[in-house]
This record gives structure tokens, sequence and C-alpha cells, in this order.
């Protein structure tokens, strides 16, 4: 095996992952260090330009409060997220990141992002909370800013294509992390007084719906492999929701957006038999009071009334965007030129839609002669994911601001500063914050930036360099290239490296671990439903698959990243399982069922299942948490 | 496939240290053939189809072909960005033909200024972001401590 050279950099605040919180967070922290005479450094395991989950673009903007207008209040946006989730979110870390996000959207305007205006100057909304923008280069936008703050101060680096494997501990406070590059035989060791995991959330810990080429086609992406969920967890930091996977529906197989069609062009989505679940199974809606009687009607509802007619064999839903645009179009019908114009420009508008986000989507509409505007177009339940954004909620148990703390929660929601997890000098944003869903892409950006402010103030106030045991170094730098080493111990045992008895390549090691979360843990094939004993079953495989993760074997740097990617992931399936097992209910419906506990249990489940992995013992703690609510 | 790289057309971004889709891919998934100077995607399944190689390219030689386990032959998407807008060609498996052009952006490349020109906070203690409150449009932070939540 070659050598590898050991980096070591030594710097103040670390910034992990380069997506819109990492970027956020860069753009604040940048500000901040140079005021305060300390360096900041970002590492990304691809190129900042185009990494995360905007990587591809997009087409709108979820999260806009439209404080300045008086359009809506922080509580207005609280009322939502918490009716959307089911009671169970934090209304401080909702309400910090909702009275913050229009800034961050000004400034995006302002770096450049073209916004959709109206006739007089207006933002046109995609729903109450949603803006329109012409989306295409939205990350490299946000990437430039973050770029130009972070190398433009002159105390800010960044290093691209450096995998992180996982926290460098001091006791129990965090004191930076471990990782490789992709590229060259070198280890980072990186040494900081704060660190900040924004390194998005978990895809393919389920099996996909495609399971061929297709199978990259996910609706988040591919890379984002549970480095967060790992990293907090590794530290030994509290984690939130773990049990809260996100299903979006999305229009089949490309997973191209329905919002636009939602939102924007009001339209219906029916069933074979022209049927619209969202009225036909109202009735339903009676079972999951008090949320299933507000609106708009919680994510997880509106696709478990779907899934109904699903599993009643009444598939396939159809979105209805012939009959949208038609109706949009409608009122022009007496004026041919100006009719002939609208449907031009709605025909761009739903094309841009894919194009800004999801190119594969328009690929499919091409390569199946649609035209939106004479033919529907299938839309389906995704396979789970792992978000702290959008509908989803998994994450670490951060700390709330002190001001937005009533005399409930200031002992339960607030330790010194906001976006800190558990761990000492671990903050949290984006995906790897749990229980303050909705953020979406401007909401994580901001709360990279509330959480960067935060950690530079923890810089300040705990001014001195981590101790590390070099010993422990050499001990991490081992583990990290063990399946490089297994690789090759062993390739020559075999005539075909791929199938080998002495080790596992990373792609097998993923289909087992995606196996066993799909049939035992309410994936696709399951049909989103568990119970006690398929849970059970599926900790015991897990079992057997963690001890097998010691024999993943890497042929080069890229599959050494695919190894750890893994079990990255592994441990995010870990987690959900236990926390399904944890909470004796069913709360989302559309999320997953548990077919043993089929009703949602006010009385004893109204609050946050949380779990802790203890680094130390090698035991996970389950532990509730009490939901206070500060906007009532 | 689904980025693929036409060979006609590739050269490798010679006499640089790297690819232009080998530094771009956020799947670390193209490389240089070093031996015949072409790049390649390696592992197709793991393609997410965001085109940012096929943006890139200088010499544009990748193209994508949509995923064969679920989408008709004979169709492609084709698009071509400058400076400040997209042009996207689409090209059915009927032989229809559509072309989109979008804009990207409303700076110029490069001239994303990290304050947007608002005026910088000086105080770390407070909530308030270092462009606020100006970039709110607001004259304070909102807060608990000045009015009653409800309000």
């Amino acid at each position: 095996m070659p050598e590898f050279e050991k980096v070591i950099v030594e710097t103040d605040l670390l910034i992990l992952g380069g997506g819109m919180a990492a970027c956020g967070a860069a753009v604040e922290a940048a500000y901040w260090a140079k005021e305060n005479g300390l360096r900041v450094t970002l590492v990304d395991k691809a190129a900042v330009d185009r990494s995360g989950a905007v990587a591809m673009g997009l087409s709108a903007i979820n999260q806009y409060v439209g404080l300045k207008d008086g359009a809506n209040t922080v509580k207005d946006y609280v009322t939502y997220v918490r009716n959307d989730l089911m009671g169970i979110t934090r209304e401080d870390l909702v309400a910090n990141i909702a009275r913050h996000v229009d800034s961050t959207v000004h400034l995006f305007e302002k770096w450049g992002l073209p916004i959709w205006k109206d006739a007089e100057g207006k933002y046109v909304h995609e729903g109450r909370w949603q803006l329109m923008i012409n989306g295409e280069s939205y990350k490299v936008i946000v990437a430039e800013a973050a770029k130009n703050a972070l190398l433009g101060s002159g105390n800010g680096q960044i290093f691209e294509r450096v995998f992180i494997v996982g926290p460098l501990m001091d006791g129990d406070r965090c004191a930076g992390a471990v990782g490789f590059s992709v590229r060259e035989n070198k280890l980072y060791f990186f040494m900081a007084k704060a660190t900040l995991a924004a390194m998005g959330g978990a895809v393919h810990v389920f099996k996909p719906r495609s399971s061929g080429e297709g199978m990259g086609r996910a609706w988040y992406p591919p890379w984002n492999s549970g480095s967060s969920a790992y990293f907090t967890m590794k530290a030994g930091a509290e984690m939130t929701c773990q049990e809260v996977r996100f299903i979006p529906v999305r229009f089949k197989d490309a997973y191209g957006p329905v919002g636009a069609w939602f939102l924007l062009f009001k339209s219906r989505a029916t069933n074979s038999t022209g049927g619209n679940y969202m009225v036909e199974r109202q009735a339903e809606l009676e079972n999951w009071l008090p949320y299933g009687k507000v609106k708009p009607v919680p994510a997880n509802l509106r696709n478990y009334l779907g899934m109904l007619d699903v599993m009643e064999g009444k598939g396939p839903i159809y979105m209805r965007t012939e009959e949208a645009i038609q109706k949009i179009a409608e009122s022009y019908k007496n004026d041919p030129k100006e009719h002939k114009k609208k449907m031009k420009e709605l025909e761009s508008e739903a094309w841009e839609d894919f194009l800004d986000m999801t190119i594969s989507q328009a690929i499919l509409w091409a390569g199946t002669n649609v035209q939106p505007e004479e033919k529907s177009s299938e839309i389906a339940a995704a396979e789970p994911y792992f978000i702290g954004s959008h509908s989803g909620a998994s994450g670490a148990w951060v700390s709330g601001p002190e001001d937005l703390q009533n005399e409930q929660t200031k002992g339960e929601y607030f330790w010194g500063y906001p976006n800190m997890s558990t761990v000492a000098g671990l903050f949290c944003a984006g995906d790897a914050s749990g229980a303050s869903s909705h953020k979406f892409s401007s909401g994580s950006c901001t709360e990279g930036r509330i959480a960067a402010k935060a950690a530079i103030q923890f810089i300040v106030d705990h001014n001195h360099p981590p101790r590390i045991d070099p010993q422990a170094l050499d001990a991490q730098a081992k583990e990290i290239l063990a399946p490089l080493a297994l690789y090759e111990a062993h390739a020559g045992a075999t005539t075909d490296p791929e199938i080998n008895p002495h080790y596992v390549k990373p792609r097998m090691f993923m289909f087992r671990l995606q196996k066993i979360m799909d049939e035992y843990a309410g994936g696709v094939t399951s049909q989103f439903t568990t119970n006690k004993a398929q849970l059970d079953r599926a900790v015991e495989l897990l079992d057997y698959l963690k001890e097998d993760s010691t024999k993943l074997a890497a042929a080069n740097l890229h599959e050494l990243m695919r190894c750890w990617e893994n079990i990255h992931r592994m441990w995010q399936a870990e987690a959900h399982v236990r926390t399904m097992l944890f909470r004796e209910e069913t709360r989302w419906p559309g999320y997953y069922f548990r077919s043993d506990k089929p009703k949602m249990d006010e009385e004893h489940w109204h609050v946050f299942a949380n779990c802790r992995y203890d680094p130390g013992t090698d035991h996970w703690q389950m532990l509730k948490r009490p939901i206070h609510q500060i906007f009532a | 496939m689904p980025s693929y790289v036409n060979p006609e057309k590739c050269d490798g971004c010679k006499a640089l240290d790297k690819t232009a889709c080998q530094y771009i891919c956020p799947n670390d998934l193209m490389v240089l053939d070093r031996e015949t100077m072409k790049a390649y995607n390696r592992d197709v399944s793991m393609c997410w189809e965001c085109y940012n190689c096929v943006k890139i390219c200088p010499t544009q030689a990748i193209e994508v072909r949509g995923y064969a386990d679920f989408v008709p032959l004979g169709a492609s998407v084709t698009p071509l960005r400058s400076t400040d807008s997209i042009l996207w060609t689409v090209k059915f498996r009927n032989g229809t033909l559509k072309r989109f052009k979008f804009p990207i952006r409303t700076t110029p490349e490069g001239a994303a200024v990290p304050d947007g020109g608002y005026s910088s906070s000086k105080d770390l203690s407070s909530p308030a972001l270092f462009t606020e409150p100006g970039s709110l449009g607001l004259p304070e932070v909102f807060t608990l401590k000045k009015e009653a939540p409800h309000a």
C-alpha cells in the first residue's frame, strides 16, 4: 500500500460541507472571523461551485416569509411547520430561521440570482412561502459569494475533494475532523476550536425504486450519504427525529418536482378511475386530528391518501397537467393571439421547472413524447430519505437562541449557543440539524449563517486550541485506510477482484443495507409499512452488517470514499430503526406505518423521540424530550 | 448511461492538471483514462444526470443518454450555457424539437459581493446576522423579548 502523507491543518472554525448551509456559514463566518482575528476553513468532498443538493439548480425558493411586506409573520411560519410535522417541531429553531430567511433571499438577489418579478416589481410566488426563480446557477452564485467571502477576507481557506470521515475529539469537546483526499494519497487532520457540520442528508439508505442505471436518479442527490448524521453520532451528540424520514411524491421515475404543478398551476392528481383522493378520502383525515383538519393538509397525510389509492389497486396516479394548463389558458380563449402567447408562456414555464432542477424528467418527457399541455404524467411516492430540511426532520438536537425561549423552554431548548449540538464546539446546520423542518435551500443557507455566527462567539469565549493525542491520530489513520489495506492483502486470492471471500466491496455492502431497510424498515416494496417484529429483525441484520463493515475493501481512493459513505449510511439506518422501534405509534402515516401501532397517540407520544450513541460504552440511549409551544 | 463522452470530441483537457468534468462532478464519477487521454463516467448507476459535466466541457464532448432502465430511447436534452443565460434544445423520440432560453444570473460572473452592499453589524452577541437588520428591510430583527409572540 502506498504511503499516505499526513497533513495537519490548524484553524479556528472548521466548516464541513459545501452546500447551501456550508456556503451560508462561510459568508457569515468570514465577516465575524475577520472582526475577531480568527481563521475559517471549509472542506468539501466535491467542488463548491456544484456541490450539495442544489448542485443542478432549483426552480423555486421554498422559504420566503415576506416579513418586510407584512405578508406573513414568524408565527405564521411556525404554525405551518408545526402542523405539517404533526405537532413535532422545535418552535424556537423554526422561528429563528424564519426571522432571518428573508435577509438571505435578499442577498441571493443582490448576488445575481434572477427571482421572478411581476409587473409591479414584486416577487412572483409559487405558493404562500415559495418564490419562482431562474435557478440554473443558484448554487454557482451562492458558492461564489462564499468563496469571495472566505478567500477575500484573507483569513479563510477552502479544501475541495477532501472527504471527511469522522470527528476528532478532545475529551467531550469536538476538536475538528479527519478525512482524506480523493485525488492524492493524503490524510487530513483538521484541528479546530469549533466545528460546523453541514454535510447534507442521507440518500440510498433505502433501496431505490429503480435498480439499474436509474438508481442514481434519486430525488435527493446520491452524494448525500449520511455524513452529517455519522459525524454527529460518533461525536456523541444527541440526535432527534431519527424516525422522521421524508418521502416525496414526485413525477414517477425521474422525480421531477410537483410544487409548480400543485401550487402555481393548481393541478389536480387523479387515479385510474378519475377520482381525486384528496376529495374522496377526506374522511380518512378525521383519524389524524387535529392535524388532519389543518390547511394545507400535512405533506405526509397527502402522501397517505394517495398511497391508499395505490394499495387498493387504483393506480396509476396522474398529475393532470393538461387539464391545469387548459384551465389557465381558458380565460384567453376569445383572443386567439393572446391565447397562443399564454400557452407558449406556460409551456416554457413547465419545461423550465424541470430543466432548472431535474433535467432527467425533461428527458423522460421527451423520450415518451409527452407535451404536458396535452397529456398527464404519472406521480408516485419515492423511497425514504433522511433530511433535516424540506418535510423531513432528522438531525442533531441543537440549542436554540436565548431570546426565542419562554419560561418552559429555556431550560430544555437552550444551552449557550444557537445551533450547537449537545457536544461542546460542534455546531450543525441544514440537513445536519433536526426538528426544524421546512428550511429548504434558503432556510438551510440561513441556518448556516446563524450557526456560524454562534460558533465564532463560542471560539471567542473558549479561545484555546484543542489537545489531541498523537497516538489517537495514528489509530484513526489506520482505521480510515483499512479498506485499502484489506484489498491489497487479499485481491490476489481470486481471479475476479469483485468476488472474494475475504472482503466485501462497497457497492454490494450498500445493496445489503438497502435490502434490509426496504424489506424490514418500511421501504417501497413493503408499502412503507413495518412493525416491532420487522424492526427487531432489522436490528439483528444490521448488527451483522456492522460487523462486516470491517471487511469493506477498496481498490482505490474513489472506492475508499464509497466504503466510508456506506458506513455513514449504515449508522443513519441504525438510528432510524431504533427510533421507529422506540416510538410506539403511527404519527406520519404517509412516511411510515407501524402496523402493530396503527394510531396516533397524543397522550404518550406528543414528544420528541431522541437518541444518543455513547462512544464510550458503545450503547444507544433512547429518550423522550418534551414539546413546548412558544407560539401558542 | 447517463453522461457519456464522445471520443471524437474529448481531448482530455490536455495541458490541464485535471479535466473539467473531473473537477466539477459532484459525485466523483468522471475520470481521465491516462492511456487514451479521454474522460469517462466510471459508475453510471450513481449518476444524478445533473449535467454539470455536460455544461462545463470545453469541447462539448459530453452528452446524456436517459437512464436505460426506464427511459425509451431516442430523446436528447442539450444545454448551451453562457455567462448570463442557458439555451436548451429538447429532441423528442418522435423527432419533435423544442428550444427554451432562460436567464441564469443578473450580475457579471465573479461579482457576488458577500454583504450585498448592506451595512454590517458589529455586535457579535446580538441575534442580528452581519447584514441585518438592513438586509431584512426591517428596522430590527424579530425577537420575543420585545414583542409578544401573538402580536
